[in-house]
């Protein structure tokens, strides 16, 4: 496999260096850790800081969306690992504003393990007030019935979006999280794996599938999902996805809903677009109203091929809360 | 039997570069279940860990801290849930030595079964749900009741290790049920887990380098 890089055990640290010297009017480096970048933003007093995090290896996500309406620090792990405590703790010490910091993350056992001891640290020893809101929309990674065992996959995106936008509204810490929540609660994700993404480290593939199949449900660090079903078109792809999703959460016709189709790396816009197009016929059908649409690489997966469809039913305040600008180096909303 | 703060080093040591002979293997095994990086991760932490033994932790003779230094580089370091894990186990087995410079048989049987009851704690997993719990808890119950019936270190914990391998091969036969791989349901049959593989071969490597010094 072919990569990019200087020296795949540096690969974290390059990347870091070279997005701080590119967005230099977005975000600054902490000098206590390297893993830590926090915006460049004066924020208000008394704003709640808001607190992205998670493994390398899912740009835009998770450091491109540290900036104006969004998250306001991020905590960066190693490749499709969290990061430690340190950073997390740091970020939450440079972006508390005396209102307290919100987490927010996917649910994974090493996520929730090293934000949970840094929100008991930042309690403890920083006298910080810590919310947390994991975000599990993946309906492939586990039956309804074990919903709070489901990973985090593309609608973490939405949660930062949402919460984001709370904070900026002067919520407090609760109201933060509440929204938070009630993104996840009303959300849910599909995706679909085409072809592996390679490790820098091992240059192996992280799955095994054949030139005519396709994975639904694989993880975005490519975890097997549910079934590998010969290569299928684009429309019934987005019927799959869309279907299993319709199943999982009702949405009755005449509600509102944000869509996300989110590429995982190696996919070209145009078959996000493709997915779109029969996403946005099978909604119309069913008299569900598009409120807002978003359609590209928000998180990724290395150099991944496939696609995942995320619904989040809107009611107005998610509405004013997804309507909100936002200005971060790798996503921006007028 | 007794094991210095030197010995204790050298298991340390000894354990880098088990990792780095086995990393291969432990990411092999990962991308059957996972996501393919166990032994990246297992890499990146006792790489970080070796550079401590050879600077901070040289001269160092306190055992409690040199576990606590070993707990901390290797969670700083990797993150991942691997990290909160390790780093509880060693921290709670400085706990046992707190001021020492040498373990007496007591110290080494209390310190091993801090380290896998706070594991344990840590993850909340149990026996059964296709985690390195499954080469720790058989591993440190057999520990326990040997060491109390015998008390005789080396036996015990020789004992200990064919539970502890015994718990390892029975991932194989185990669906998952906590972390990444559960997700997999019944595709992660027939496969052993990597976690309950490399602490397996960390207590063999404990082994090892307590045979070799005691010739």
């Amino acid at each position: 496999m072919k990569k990019i890089v200087n020296n795949p055990t540096h690969v974290v640290e390059e990347m870091i260096e070279g997005y701080i010297k590119a967005h230099p009017n977005h975000v600054r480096q902490l000098p206590e850790n390297d893993r830590s970048l926090v915006t460049v933003n004066k924020t208000r007093d008394n704003k709640v800081g808001v607190l992205v995090g998670g493994g390398s290896g899912h740009e835009p996500g998770f450091l491109g969306y540290v900036g104006s309406g969004m998250a306001d620090g991020v905590a960066i792990g190693n490749i499709f690992a969290s990061p430690s405590p340190d950073p997390i703790i740091e970020v939450t010490k440079a972006i508390d504003k005396g209102a307290g910091v919100v987490y927010l993350y996917g649910n994974y056992a090493g996520d929730i393990m090293n934000f949970g001891m840094a929100a008991e640290m930042a309690d403890l020893e920083e006298d910080i007030e810590v919310g947390i809101s994991v975000v599990n929309d993946d309906v492939a990674s586990a039956p309804k019935a074990e919903q709070e065992k489901r990973r985090g996959i593309a609608g973490e995106f939405f949660v930062f979006k949402t919460a984001g936008a709370a904070a900026d509204f002067g919520y407090n810490l609760e109201d933060v999280v509440r929204v938070a929540n009630k993104t996840n609660a009303n959300m849910r994700s599909m995706g679909v794996g085409i072809s592996p993404c390679y490790l820098p480290q091992t240059g192996e593939p992280s799955f095994l599938i054949g030139e005519n199949e396709m994975e639904i449900g694989l993880g975005h660090h490519g975890e097997p999902g549910i079934e590998k079903v010969p290569m299928g078109t684009a429309d019934e792809i987005a019927e799959r996805l869309v279907n299993e999703i319709l199943e999982d959460m009702d949405i009755p016709s005449g509600e509102d809903v944000a869509v996300l189709v989110n590429g995982l790396g190696a996919t070209p816009k145009m078959e996000m677009y493709i997915i779109f197009r029969k996403v946005e016929a099978m909604l119309t059908e069913k008299g569900i109203n598009i409120y807002r649409s978003y359609v590209g690489d928000y998180i990724t997966s290395l150099e991944m091929g496939g696609c995942s469809v995320t619904l989040l039913k809107l009611d107005d305040e998610l509405k004013k809360a997804i309507d909100h600008p936002v200005n971060c180096p790798e996503f921006v909303q007028q | 039997m007794e094991i210095t703060s030197i010995d204790y080093k050298e298991f340390l040591q000894n354990v880098v570069e088990m990792v780095e002979k086995e990393k291969d293997y432990f990411c092999e095994l990962d991308r059957k279940i996972g996501d393919g990086d166990h032994g990246i991760t297992m890499s990146i932490g006792w790489q970080a860990i070796q550079d401590k033994l050879q600077n901070e932790l040289l001269e160092e003779t306190d055992l409690a801290k040199i576990s606590v230094v070993t707990g901390k580089t290797f969670l700083s370091a990797v993150g991942s849930s691997v990290g909160p894990l390790y780093a509880t186990g060693f921290m709670r087995g400085a706990k046992v030595v707190k001021g020492k410079d040498t373990f007496t048989s007591d110290d080494l049987k209390d310190f091993w079964v801090a380290f896998a009851h706070g594991i344990q704690e840590r993850g909340l997993a149990q026996v059964g749900d296709k985690t390195m719990i499954d080469t720790l808890i058989p591993f440190s119950n057999e520990l326990e009741a040997n060491y109390s019936k015998t008390n005789n270190f080396h036996q015990a914990f020789e004992q200990a290790l064919v539970a502890a391998e015994e718990g390892m091969e029975s991932t194989k036969d185990i669906v998952s049920r906590l972390g990444r791989s559960s997700r997999l349901g019944e595709r992660s049959l027939g496969f052993q887990d990597p976690g309950a593989t490399s602490v397996f071969y960390i207590l063999r490597t404990f082994m090892e380098t307590v045979e070799r010094n005691n010739k």
